[in-house]
């Protein structure tokens, strides 16, 4: 197994979240908001789906080298599993469930007559012999099969669910919600798993990749992006802003020129600049970066941070105009007349208090830096161009729009998956905004 | 006199499925002041907006009629409604400061009132606008016309909400809680212009107010509520003399007397608390430089002493700086001159380190129950939070023990150990606020206003937990207050702070009847008593 750096800080993000979990299972004023979201059904679907993409981006954390390398090459679990369609790979363009390639090209007649045509696909639609007689019904001849898993699986898991909980109502109105996506998720999954054994389901890119397989492994690059971002930028956002407004004074002065100096700096230039720089750190110690996935992931890495370093200004503001109103606050005053220490007061008094504010803004930033990311590869200071990201197959996709007739299943491919993520994190993020906003607690 | 102008009946308003409002009906004759008299949550300010359907968008109404002489309000559409509410009913609120628009001049949201309802050229608007200026006492009007609301002093703004309020010429005005956000001596003004006005125009007011001392002095007729239902009304001489329903009663018997006396002068003891010439300056700066060019001087060479277990009340309106001194005292702020004596050690003497020690021995308690407290604490840590900074050699299971005593001793039981702040009623908050002062075993408590945010019956209650607490364990309280009736109850001695400075400083009996500085005469003869 090897752990990359992305890795790793995955690894510590999520065993921070269980840790949280664990420690805050108990305060009730955490709970309780909790409690609301698991009895809002538009939240429950969302999060279904969040925690769908989260689990194929932990898949796809998992590295290793495979005992049969030839090149030194580094794959994660999700690669393994995805194996038929890794390697499954075309000579250049092919439309979803295509048997043929997309353009024409010379070829070879059994009778030695070389005429123009579209050449049958290498794996694509291969085992059938008449594509125009068997296709569609072998589609859904394996589509159904597909269908069928997917429903055993939910229904199956709908039981021991009611076993292992003994719940003898049927009526739950929020487990049901959360069965039936589950259940619309796992029959898609199951069907396109049959088929992509088979079929391009989404087609194939100009080297002839799977689309499919390219979005699948973009999740983990949007997920990482989104979520080590904020990893990075909370410390810094929360720890100044605290500061700032507590204190105020000249920490205070020195919090806010920093980040409005950082602020007046265009972010692309700073991210421009220090991609530039990694790229000239890489070239010059290359026996460090020896595989192609290391490089990626260090520039992966080097894109969070400096996304963490250029966005943790605006929640710093927020965080210090709600310290400078609490700190009057009469509670944080009788602290003070109670002779308790100062970094005590911030512990206890000022850092639950703006919790609730962290924990709205890390939710909402998740989904506007995963379409950031998708916007910085497209001018080309984003991730590398190996790693697999829907910005790059957004920007790889723009050259052929022009095309006639036009190469629409990367964009669409990317732009679906993207969109469903987004959209699911600010579901959720706005009920969880709802659930924590304290004037609606009170009602 | 007589005729009925508004006739409600049966008015009810419910939120989803609790009822408000449960079912009052009153009517107010013309030219009458009719008050509406009950404690917080009793439904009496819903009242009012609902009987001009302004009642908030979620509840729902219902009544059997409301009848403004000719008007049915019920059936009346919202867009005739709208000619009604300020031609015919009027309303002012609470807080002048955010009824009143701050981006516009106080001319222009007067004419603005003005025009909705007459078709007046420019020239003669403003003309209108002037003589209601005048009308509501504002002096210089001509030059105020084009003043902003943050010019004013709050009881000017109150005075320009009542202009705007009479610019339609209204039957009837509504004034809820006209006079609360106010110092009690502008609170006589306002009201005598309220009296003044509803004689020369002959309107109808109808006074909502908590304070049955000034609704004794107001009202032709009273009545009183308690949780949604009207329990009494009567004539105004009627209810305070004899009042029939024991709510009334209550109401009445929790009132502070200004005139109580103690049976019997504390006997003279040590002296705890030393200050002389106390002061707190704010500098103020001006130019590139930040130069000091000259000083707010919110307390201003102050000194007074205080004996252990008594009661000095520091009492002054507003912005006299009581606030500042009481928090300057504890070190809270910074001071600027002055030398602080507790129990015998000068508190400027000591390092950081020993001040912070020093804090258990003086504690303070806040006007606001609700701020007070942090929200996302239980409130064992809130009232153990002094207990393990000072005394970090007591374990968990002490400290469990130590809180629930005293929260048996402020009259609440061990239940509320794990409870957090807001499960409990103001009353209840503030006992929690004593408690954590109370734990760190403090020689002197500074009470800013404890009991302003709470209803008379409530305020009773604390007033009474602070005078048994003061005989068990020999507390020294430093109570600051604007209300005087109050302080007739609990305080020794009495401090009239005025601009910064103590006017007047002498025992209970001296400064309530024997007055001599003119500020204090001028106090004591606005303060409300009342009428039987």
């Amino acid at each position: 197994m090897i752990i990359l750096w992305t890795d790793a800080l995955i690894y510590i993000l999520i065993s921070v979240i269980t840790l949280l979990f664990f420690c805050l299972r108990g305060k009730e004023h955490f709970v309780r908001p909790w409690k609301k979201i698991s009895h809002n059904r538009t939240a429950m679907t969302a999060l279904v789906f969040l925690v769908f993409f989260l689990i194929i981006g932990l898949l796809d954390s998992i590295h290793f080298r495979p005992t049969d390398s030839q090149n030194n090459e580094i794959i994660s679990v999700l690669d393994y599993w995805a194996n038929p369609i890794r390697l499954h790979q075309e000579k250049s363009y092919s439309a979803p469930f295509s048997a043929y390639l997309y353009s024409k090209e010379l070829i070879m007649a059994t009778d030695q007559v070389p005429y123009w045509g579209y050449p049958r696909l290498e794996y694509g639609g291969s085992h059938l012999k008449d594509v125009q007689a068997e296709k569609i019904a072998d589609i859904l001849d394996k589509a159904w099969i597909g269908f069928v898993k997917g429903v055993a699986v939910i229904i199956i898991l709908f039981y021991a669910y009611h076993w292992l909980w003994q719940q003898t109502s049927f009526s739950n109105k929020t487990v049901n919600t959360v069965f039936s996506t589950l259940l619309f998720l796992s029959t898609l999954s199951y069907m396109l798993v049959e088929l992509s054994t088979y079929y391009h389901v989404m087609g194939t890119d100009k080297v002839g990749e799977d689309v499919f397989y390219q979005t699948l492994k973009s999740i983990r690059t949007g997920l990482v992006i989104g979520s080590l971002t904020t990893l990075i930028m909370l410390p810094l956002a929360i720890i100044f802003g605290i500061l700032a407004g507590f204190f105020r004074g000249w920490v205070d002065d020195i919090i806010q020129y920093v980040y409005t100096t950082l602020n007046s700096i265009p972010g692309v230039l700073l991210i421009a600049a220090s991609i530039l720089m990694v790229q000239v750190y890489m070239a010059n110690n290359q026996e460090q970066f020896t595989s192609l996935v290391a490089r990626a992931d260090m520039r992966l890495l080097f894109l969070c941070l400096i996304l963490g370093v250029t966005s943790w200004t605006g929640l710093c503001r927020m965080l210090r105009a709600e310290t400078l109103k609490l700190r009057e606050m009469e509670y944080v005053l009788a602290a003070q007349a109670l002779g308790v220490p100062r970094y005590a007061i911030l512990y206890r008094h000022i850092l639950p208090n703006v919790m609730h504010i962290v924990f709205i803004s890390v939710v909402l930033d998740f989904s506007s830096l995963v379409l950031a990311e998708a916007v910085l590869s497209y001018v080309n200071i984003g991730v590398d161009p190996t790693t697999y990201s829907w910005g790059n197959m957004i920007n790889g996709a723009r050259l052929e729009m022009a095309r006639e007739p036009v190469v629409w299943w990367s964009l669409a491919a990317s732009f679906v998956f993207m969109f469903t993520l987004v959209l699911a994190a600010n579901l959720f993020a706005d009920s969880v905004r709802d659930a924590f906003d304290p004037r609606r607690i009170q009602s | 006199m007589s005729t009925p102008l508004l006739i409600v009946e049966n008015l009810q308003l419910s939120f989803a499925t609790e009822l408000v409002i449960k079912g009052i009906s009153f009517n107010i004759n013309k030219g009458e002041t009719f008050a509406l008299v009950g404690e917080s949550g009793s439904g009496k300010s819903l009242a009012a907006l609902s009987v001009i359907r302004l009642h908030p968008s979620q509840a729902t109404l219902k009544a059997d009629s409301i009848q403004l002489t000719d008007i049915d309000i019920l059936r009346t559409p919202e867009a005739e409604l709208c000619k009604v509410r300020g031609q015919r009913v009027a309303m002012i609120f609470q807080d002048p400061m955010s009824s009143l628009n701050p981006v516009m001049s106080i001319g222009q949201q007067i004419a603005e009132t003005i025009q909705l309802h007459f078709s007046l050229t420019k020239a003669q608007c403003s003309e209108k606008v002037l003589l209601l200026l005048e009308q509501v006492g504002i002096p210089d009007a001509p030059r105020r016309i084009n003043e902003y609301p943050h010019q004013l002093s709050g009881g000017q703004r109150q005075r320009v909400m009542i202009a705007i309020a009479l610019a339609g010429e209204p039957d009837l005005l509504i004034a809820d809680e006209p006079t609360t956000a106010l110092d009690v001596t502008i609170q006589a003004q306002i009201l005598q212009l309220l009296k003044k006005i509803q004689q020369e125009n002959g309107m109808a007011l109808w006074l909502i107010s908590h304070d049955l001392a000034l609704v004794s002095n107001m009202a032709d007729r009273v009545a009183v509520m308690q949780s949604g239902r009207i329990v009494e009304v009567a004539e105004n001489k009627e209810i305070f003399s004899h009042a029939q329903h024991q709510y009334t009663q209550k109401l009445l018997n929790a009132l502070p007397d200004i005139n109580y006396r103690a049976e019997n002068a504390k006997p003279e003891s040590t002296v705890i608390l030393k200050l002389t010439g106390f002061k707190v300056y704010y500098p103020i700066r001006k130019g590139l430089f930040k130069r000091i060019v000259d000083y707010v001087k919110a307390v201003d060479d102050v000194s007074f002493t205080l004996e252990a277990g008594k009661t000095l009340a520091l009492v002054g309106e507003s912005g006299c700086g009581k606030t500042t001194l009481g928090k300057g005292l504890l070190n809270l702020l910074p001071s600027t001159a002055g030398q602080v004596e507790f129990a015998g050690i000068d508190l400027a003497s000591l390092s950081r380190e020993e001040i912070r020690a020093q804090r258990s021995a003086m504690q303070i308690v806040f006007q606001d129950p609700f701020a007070a407290m942090n929200p996302r604490m239980l409130v064992l840590d809130i009232i153990a939070e002094g207990l393990r900074t000072l005394h970090a050699e007591l374990d968990e299971q002490e400290c469990i023990t130590i809180v629930s005593d005293l929260l048996k001793q402020v009259g609440l039981d061990e239940t509320a150990l794990y409870r957090y702040p807001h499960e409990f009623s103001g009353g209840q908050r503030q006992r929690i606020c004593i408690a954590r002062a109370l734990a760190v075993k403090p020689k002197l408590i500074v009470c800013d206003e404890p009991t302003s945010a709470l209803d008379v019956s409530v305020q009773k209650q604390i007033i009474e937990l602070l005078k048994h607490l003061q005989q068990t364990e020999n507390i020294s309280y430093l109570f600051i207050t604007h209300d005087l009736a109050v302080v007739a109850e609990i305080a020794d001695e009495i401090a009239v702070m005025y601009q910064g400075k103590i006017v007047e400083y002498g025992s209970v009996d001296q400064v309530l009847r024997h007055a001599e500085h003119p500020y204090t005469q001028k106090l004591l003869s606005a303060v409300p008593v009342l009428v039987q």
